[in-house]
């Protein structure tokens, strides 16, 4: 008997740029064969907005609300490394106590995307209910957000210097009892999903990374974790005030997305325990360098004081000058390394800004680990990576 | 990084690329390199058991159109067992290619892509070298010191010709810098 062979042609699938689940605007090319993904060809670049061209024409502090709107799932912390890169290239030492307000918003904001993460990943695999019950908590952390700036996500909050404004009244406390009631919600949290069948069905050995393959593809952050290298540059070179604060850094062990799940939950209690201790630490004081040639003048007596008046106007005119030189500050952001490369030669606008964007690397890697998975898990992966496109495509 | 670090990796850079000019800065050690020594000088930093560079995390580009090799191209490395970083850069001349390192750290791929699209720098061995941040048929090169930041042309869509039409930025007043930029 003959036997008769048929033969099936690979085809391509555009997944996005208008797709729920591509976390915005990704665009990916798909080469399938059957439902197996033989090749997947990520295109990006629909948000790019040229934030490095923008700030070569920007004062320093201009900068900072364009660093908000990079990562707009973590925005603080995309800030920080901004004031971080500028304090150190102008050479000034950030008071105590606003070197723990920094830190405790960090956190908060690690929270705030971890949380994001946590309810799009469930929603992109099917659990419905995990994105009311993170949007719950987040809520709470964008009152804090607008408690301290009066805005719920572009906060422009952290100043070359220091923080714009000290906590009001009350916030301490209302932080505190977040804190208290936080390790139950992850409980909650876990109680969902950590041993869920279906949850485990759909991320355990999907796009295992092995801790050569993670360090070879630029990882940082929860994804390096996940692969098992105890990584985190808040203990490796500490800023602001992490050197006084113990926390432990949670790693995977098979590298799949399962484990960066559970790298991120661990990092919600240890994020919860340095904001307790930040808390417990902080004392009153100054909230930004007091030398307000170089950073902004308290509004009160901008509005009562003649020199104040003045340098408010030449702060916000023409900016304040930074000595010439080069230098690369990176931060732990929630996604992985966030970095800032500026060239100063002098004068109040830099000459040259690139941004290391933790996003851009990660979402390279989907290349190699999309191939040989059906197309069921590529949203799986587009979860795990936890892209935001502001970031990405800058 | 801490002075004590910093002369750590000085002196085992010194005796290892003895040939290669050094600079030091107050937080990190830049190497100079030509394009024709980098892949044998990163393949060495990433191998070397000492220096152990195991990340590329960052590729920069960077354009001084008054110099006669215009644009640059910065390497930042890391290396998370030594917990150290190094910074490599290389000159290039108008139009010079550099060569790809993608064989040593596979992460430079969309790296490479992007200095190429936003600098028009180009990576010889590099396997798919086209734009990646901006549109398919952009023209110019946008991070360019020479490009303006208003851009040179606008994209609309046109109702009566039911497509999208591409027009030459027109300014009512013409761009100025608000601020003064140096001393």
């Amino acid at each position: 008997m003959e036997t008769q062979s048929t033969e099936f042609l690979n085809y391509t699938v555009n997944f996005g740029p208008q797709h729920p689940a591509a976390h915005g605007v990704l665009r990916l090319l798909l080469e399938l064969d059957g439902e197996v993904v033989e090749r997947a060809d990520p295109h990006i670049g629909f948000l790019h907005r040229g934030t490095e061209k923008l700030l070569e024409h920007k004062t320093y502090l201009q900068g900072v609300p364009y660093f908000d709107r990079l990562d707009y799932m973590s925005m603080m912390s995309e800030e920080h490394t901004w004031v971080l890169a500028v304090e150190k290239l102008a050479g000034m030492v950030v008071p105590e106590r606003a070197q723990y307000i920094r830190v405790i918003y960090a956190e908060l904001t690690r929270i705030l995307n971890h949380l994001l993460f946590l309810g799009a990943h469930g929603l992109d695999v099917g659990a419905m209910t995990m994105f009311i019950y993170c949007f719950r908590e987040r809520e709470r952390i964008m009152d804090m957000y607008e408690a301290v700036c009066g805005a719920r996500m572009h906060a422009a909050y952290f100043r070359p210097g220091g923080v714009a404004r000290d906590l009001p009244d009350g916030l301490e406390e209302k932080i505190q009892s977040f804190v208290n009631d936080f390790p139950s919600k992850i409980d909650e949290y876990e109680t969902l999903l950590t041993n869920n069948r279906i949850w485990k069905q759909r991320l355990v050995d999907i796009g295992v990374v092995s801790a050569a393959e993670a360090l070879d593809l630029g990882f940082a952050g929860p994804m390096l974790r996940g692969s098992g290298i105890a990584w985190d540059l808040r203990k490796a070179e500490p800023y602001d005030a992490y050197d006084r604060v113990d926390f432990d850094i949670p790693i995977g062990k098979n590298g799949d997305s399962y484990d960066r799940y559970l790298v991120r939950v661990e990092e919600l209690r240890q994020s919860n325990r340095i904001i307790e201790q930040c808390l417990q630490q902080m004392k009153p004081g100054p909230v930004k360098v007091e030398n307000f040639k170089s950073s902004v003048p308290y509004r009160q007596e901008m509005q009562q004081g003649m020199e104040s008046l003045i340098h408010h106007f030449k702060q916000f005119s023409e900016g304040v000058d930074v000595p010439p030189g080069e230098l690369y500050v990176a931060t732990e952001s929630p996604k992985g390394e966030f970095g800032v490369y500026i060239i100063s030669h002098g004068g109040s606008k830099p000459y040259r800004v690139k941004i290391r964007a933790a996003g851009f690397n990660h979402l390279q890697a989907i290349k190699t680990m999309a191939k040989g998975h059906m197309l069921t898990d590529v949203t799986t992966l587009v979860g795990t990576i936890d892209i935001v496109f502001g970031e990405i495509d800058r | 990084m801490t002075p004590e670090k910093l002369d750590r990796i000085e002196a085992l850079l010194s005796e290892r690329f003895a040939d290669l000019p050094k600079e030091r800065l107050s937080d990190i050690v830049i190497v100079h390199v030509t394009p024709q020594q980098l892949v044998a000088t990163m393949t060495r930093l990433r191998d070397d058991p000492d220096l152990n560079f195991t990340q590329m995390i960052d590729l920069a580009g960077v354009h001084y159109p008054e110099r006669a090799q215009p644009f640059e191209v910065v390497y930042q490395l890391l290396s998370v067992h030594k917990n150290h970083r190094l910074r490599v850069k290389v000159a290039l001349a108008e139009d010079q290619p550099v060569p790809s390192v993608i064989p040593v750290w596979s992460c430079a791929d969309w790296f490479e892509r992007e200095a190429y699209d936003l600098f028009g720098i180009l990576f010889t061995g590099h396997p798919d070298l086209r734009r990646i941040l901006n549109d398919y048929d952009f023209d110019g090169h946008p991070l360019r010191k020479d490009f303006p930041v208003t851009g040179r042309y606008e994209v609309r869509f046109d109702e009566t010709l039911g497509r999208l039409v591409r027009e030459p930025v027109v300014l009512e007043r013409a761009f100025r810098e608000p601020y003064r930029h140096t001393l």
